[in-house]
């Protein structure tokens, strides 16, 4: 069950997960510093709008992906669950911010008619206001705060990874293989949540059967 | 690509050629593939030479141009705006001639009011046109009114940059249309058709709400998608030389063209 976490040493699972947060901003950091010196080909502002929003979506994923993985394969990777959430978050906004700076030059008229008008940017806008409370209560203190309600409020992130999936689908002129395989990604990872308890009682019905007996240690 | 000889137009613009490096990097060419680096990193197998035309339909002397017969039409180079239905812009230097020399060569017959296009397709050197994705209908196909196809601005293209046209580029004829949006330039032409009715067009068909027939650049009509009052100039720098410029009706070729849209609604027949 824990193979993963007993395998660090407990000082580096911690430098683990801030090595992750480092890490997990090298594309933004590359891709920007590839554009600002003019060597991003052809529409380096797209490129570049395009590159954050992917990397969110591939976040929003890797968030996801935590459960399943336990459960079916027991990798416990829960200690980089909040770091993957919040770089996910964080590459929502830069992909907002950039297009609102770089790509509209706050021309803020055109900015909130997008978001008004346009299907698939009210959908991506509202991704982006739905994770603003996950990040706000990603620490401990709200954890222990808000009790139950928090994991309740944290199932939003469903919804915020449907809302990207759909996103980016409706932002293409035809939906490719690229936009097939992402919303495939996310419909298997929520599609597992039903399926989970059923699962997760079968699981338990299976080892409780096999539990070794105190006189076999 | 060879180099081709040609005269200067004063239909030419002289605003600043989008560097070469960009047209023919960044396209949109789905027989090769959705991206736009496919079409140049995916066309190295398609072969243009060599190729026919074949013009038929309403005219009097329907009949099969070779390409070295298209190559021998006067052929001229016009410095074109170029507005692609995604809001961004490039200045290209094509090298060709006014479609309007061809079509005067077949004699058109009085009925024919339109001209239809049609894009070859060769899946074993196309390699959008296999797979399991199939993002459109193939053969590609367009069209245009016939006094549009006549219009001396109306050109077939055979290269840009003083070269025939790189396979990305719709190698080795296609059409520009400098006053509409890139998609109705249609590429590798194998046909060309004189008809009585409107064509079909390949984008309209796939999202008539979003791509009209007549797809003449209008700022005041939006795509669904995004707004069409501004557009990005391709190769002007990284993130801070790249300017949003407005963009004009007709893509800045309202007075050379207004005038056979005359009493039309352009917002319904967008």
């Amino acid at each position: 069950m824990a193979q993963l976490q007993a395998a660090l040493p407990q000082r580096l699972r911690r430098v683990s997960v801030w090595a992750l947060y480092a890490v997990g901003l090298i594309p933004a950091t590359w891709g920007f510093w590839l554009g600002a010196t003019g060597r991003l080909p052809g529409n380096p502002v797209k490129e570049f709008e395009h590159l954050l929003g992917l990397w969110a979506l591939r976040f929003l994923i890797a968030t996801l992906a935590i459960t399943p993985l336990r459960d079916l394969f027991g990798i416990n990777a829960l200690r980089y669950r909040r770091a993957l959430g919040l770089l996910a978050f964080w590459y929502v906004l830069m992909h907002f911010t950039a297009y609102m700076v770089l790509d509209q030059y706050l021309n803020f008229a055109a900015i909130l008619e997008d978001i008004a008008r346009r299907p698939f940017i009210t959908i991506g806008m509202a991704g982006l206001a739905m994770l603003i409370p996950l990040a706000l209560t990603s620490n401990r203190w709200s954890i222990r705060k808000l009790g139950r309600r928090w994991g309740k409020l944290h199932r939003l992130v469903y919804v915020i990874a449907a809302a990207g999936a759909l996103h980016y689908a409706m932002s293409v002129k035809v939906v490719g293989a690229q936009q097939w395989f992402y919303i495939a990604c996310i419909a298997l990872l929520l599609a597992w949540r039903p399926l989970r308890p059923l699962f997760m009682r079968r699981k338990r019905a299976g080892a409780g059967g096999q539990r070794v007996t105190p006189d076999q240690i | 690509a060879r180099p081709l000889q040609s005269t200067e137009s004063p239909l030419s613009t002289d605003e600043k050629l989008t560097p070469e490096s960009d047209a023919t990097s960044y396209n949109n060419f789905y027989e090769f593939g959705l991206g736009k680096g496919d079409p140049k990193a995916r066309s190295g197998k398609f072969k243009p030479t060599p190729w026919t035309v074949k013009v038929d339909g309403l005219v009097s002397k329907p009949r099969e141009f070779g390409l070295e017969e298209l190559l021998s039409f006067p052929l001229e180079e016009r410095i074109y705006r170029m507005r692609c239905v995604e809001a961004w812009s490039m200045v290209i230097p094509w090298t060709g001639f006014p479609l309007a020399a061809l079509l005067d060569t077949v004699e058109p017959l009085g009925s024919a009011k339109y001209v239809a296009f049609e894009t070859v397709v060769r899946p074993e050197e196309m390699p959008g046109q296999s797979g399991f994705f199939q993002p459109l209908d193939w053969p590609y196909v367009e069209g245009l009114r016939l006094d549009e196809a006549r219009h001396p601005l109306t050109i077939l293209a055979l290269g840009l940059y003083g070269k025939t046209l790189p396979n990305q580029n719709g190698a080795p004829v296609r059409l520009v249309v400098p006053w509409k949006y890139g998609f109705k330039g249609i590429k590798s032409i194998v046909r060309i058709t004189l008809t009585e009715r409107q064509p079909p067009a390949t984008w309209n068909m796939t999202a008539p709400n979003e791509y009209g027939f007549y797809a003449n650049v209008n700022p005041e009509v939006d795509h669904p998608r995004w707004s069409q009052a501004s557009e990005t100039r391709i190769g002007e720098g990284g993130f801070f030389g790249a300017n949003r410029r407005p963009t004009l009706p007709f893509n800045g070729y309202e007075q050379e063209v207004s005038g056979i849209y005359a009493g039309m609604d352009l917002k319904a027949n967008f």
